[in-house]
């Protein structure tokens, strides 16, 4: 897989997953009512569709040269990123409270992808106190300054 | 000469914090690699909610304004701009500082920044009353062409495939249609609990302008910034200045270029201090030292970035079209506290819309008296692990949306979306047409029903909307910026092909 372009592959599931959103919502604006309320989006779905598949298209001749598409290897460093980033947002925010979840996670993601060593006590305490001070300031803006009621849940 | 009656405003000394706080906030945040302009602004927007209108609009304007400028810090001591806009300020910038003229290339930078911004503004202050009034003549149907415009010219110029610019823009206006009809309150397109409301701006913008970033920080993995600060040696302010009154010419044409590039929507700063090098060089005696570390490289380059930022803000301000991806970010700025831009800004919340602009006049003349002082420490700060950056960026873009109406529904639209767009934008597409599309959409379908009806009215559909000197005029513009693009993009590949073809 060449690390410049996307190749015919991906850019064919890319466009694809594309139009296969633009056929219904097309689809939806043509057959839901009252039409009235779906005039503007039959506009914009039509010219979206037509696009859409234009992509697919060009995709499906290998036409498609723009984008630089994902690696394996760059897909394998942002998943374990990506990952904890979405259990914190679609679960661990509510499920455990805000500020509790935000610890836990910037601390994780910190660990995770700071290329400074591991495997000594002065790096992991340093990586903690940031974690601790970003909270604090954190706290500082949205509970106290900006007071954000966020949900709370266990402990803060 | 209305905007004098409300300078005063800005030397209130809570609106004046706030200008410093944007501005020497902004410095930073501009000097530090992967934080667009866009996204501080975007993420700064939570923390308007509390203040008045005109409060909220210094501190973003702040921002923008000194983003732009922050950005050659990192451009000139690092070797890293730190934002597109700033690309051509590396070439001659961190040559002078490696030839231990940093001090000089920093002090060069900023001058010509606040020379450049500060025409832009005065351009902003003169040209935007009286097009605001032009704009009064618009109907539903000019409103409609031109919010179609809108996404088209940012669409087309803004993206390397013309296709997939106008298709983001599609997937943008589609985004804008979703929640409740606003006239038959029928549902649409509500295929999640979360969609009930429809989409929030303010989330989308900071899912769609932060959460790519986050993404693309993580997938660089373990890295450091790699990047070294020059150490910068004390050097006079005075010769300084006799340095940028010697290059007058340099000095013109970056500010001429990038107010002019910043009245067109969404062409940017990056083009604005590329296209000012190159003429710059094109026109000096000297043109072999450009690239050497030559002064006039740096004066073109900042000079022509910054002057676009006022010009930019003209359309918005006008005719409520976000000419760039920054000042769509503005208006969410503007539409939180109820206030829509045009001339309804400027006839019934006059001291909003002069003390945001004046804030951006003298924020242009503190950008530069801070410059220099924060310029060392921005340079630290852009040395920071990506990896503390990215879990800052999450934590307050989760924080940020969530603050917008306490809904969680907006942390997840925010997050949906970013991650969707972080996936779109390896295979070609960009925020930006998708963004505008979310802002105009609204303006765009309010006026094309309400024309609908007048045309039903009167004469027809096909004459209302297609007749008529200034419909058929924003309509050759919109085809015109299609087939330029489209020239561009094949022209483009012709070269590429050829240069294949040669290796």
């Amino acid at each position: 897989m060449s690390t410049s372009t996307a190749s015919r592959l991906e850019h064919i599931i890319a466009s694809g997953l594309i139009a296969a959103v633009g056929v219904w919502v097309a689809y939806t604006s043509y057959t839901q009512a009252p039409a009235e309320a779906f005039v503007f989006p039959r506009l914009v779905s039509t010219v979206f569709v037509v696009l859409a598949l234009w992509t697919f298209g060009k995709a499906c001749l290998g036409w498609s040269k723009v984008g630089a598409g994902l690696s394996g290897s760059m897909f394998l460093r942002m998943l374990p990123g990506l990952v904890i980033a979405l259990i914190y947002i679609f679960w661990a925010a509510k499920g455990l409270g805000f500020y509790t979840a935000t610890t836990i996670a910037f601390f994780i993601l910190l660990s995770l992808y700071d290329p400074a060593s591991h495997g000594t006590i002065r790096t992991w305490i340093k990586r903690l106190l940031i974690t601790a001070c970003f909270m604090v300031v954190m706290y500082g803006l949205f509970a106290k300054l900006l007071k954000v009621y966020t949900p709370r849940e266990i402990f803060f | 000469m209305e905007f004098l009656a409300y300078m005063g405003d800005v030397f209130i000394p809570f609106n004046f914090l706030l200008l410093l706080i944007g501005t020497i906030g902004g410095l930073i945040l501009g000097a530090t690699p992967g934080l667009s302009p866009t996204m501080a602004v975007a993420l700064l927007i939570p923390f308007t909610f509390q203040l008045e209108a005109a409060q909220g609009l210094i501190l973003l304007g702040a921002a923008y304004t000194s983003t732009v400028a922050g950005g050659a810090v990192s451009a000139i001591l690092l070797k890293i701009p730190g934002a597109p806009a700033n690309i051509a300020t590396t070439l001659d910038g961190h040559t002078m500082a490696k030839k231990g003229e940093g001090a000089k290339a920093l002090q060069l930078s900023f001058l010509s920044s606040a020379v450049g911004g500060i025409f832009g503004v005065l351009l902003l202050i003169f040209l935007t009353p009286v097009l605001a009034k032009w704009a009064l003549a618009f109907g539903p149907s000019h409103l409609f062409w031109l919010a179609i415009l809108g996404v088209t010219v940012i669409g087309t110029l803004d993206s390397s495939s013309v296709v997939k610019g106008l298709l983001s823009g599609c997937i943008g206006l589609w985004l804008s249609t979703i929640g409740f009809d606003d006239i038959m309150g029928a549902q649409r397109f509500i295929f999640h609990p979360a969609l009930g409301g429809g989409i929030n701006i303010i989330a989308a913008l900071i899912g769609l302008f932060a959460i790519p970033q986050v993404i693309s920080m993580f997938a660089k993995g373990r890295v450091d910034s790699g990047a070294e600060v020059i150490e910068v040696k004390k050097h006079p302010i005075g010769s300084a200045f006799r340095a940028l009154a010697s290059h007058p010419r340099a000095l013109g044409i970056g500010t001429a270029v990038g107010s002019v590039i910043g009245l067109i929507p969404g062409v940017g700063g990056q083009i604005a201090g590329l296209v000012a090098y190159d003429q710059s060089k094109k026109f000096s005696p000297e043109r072999d030292k450009f690239g050497t570390g030559h002064s006039e490289g740096v004066i073109a380059a900042e000079s022509a970035n910054n002057a676009m930022v006022g010009p930019s803000l003209v359309p918005l301000l006008t005719l409520s079209i976000p000419g760039s991806p920054t000042a769509a970010v503005l208006l969410g700025g503007l539409l939180i506290h109820g206030i829509f831009p045009g001339s309804d800004l400027f006839d019934n919340h006059p001291d909003v819309a002069w003390t945001f602009i004046n804030s951006m006049l003298i924020g242009q003349v503190l950008m530069c008296l801070f410059g220099l002082y924060v310029a060392g420490l921005a340079a630290r700060v852009a040395q920071v692990p990506q990896s503390v950056m990215a879990a800052i960026v999450l934590a307050l873009a989760v924080f940020g949306s969530y603050s917008v109406q306490s809904s969680m529904g907006d942390v997840y639209v925010m997050a949906a979306l970013g991650t969707g767009m972080y996936f779109l934008e390896r295979f070609g597409f960009s925020a930006a047409p998708l963004v505008l599309g979310l802002i105009l959409g609204p303006i765009a379908e309010a006026n094309f029903i309400q024309g609908s009806m007048i045309a039903t009215a009167t004469d027809g559909l096909a004459p209302y909307f297609l007749t008529g000197v200034l419909n058929l005029t924003l309509i050759v513009i919109v085809i015109a910026s299609i087939f330029y693009s489209v020239w561009m993009e094949l022209r483009a590949r012709r070269y590429t092909n050829k240069e294949e073809m040669m290796t």
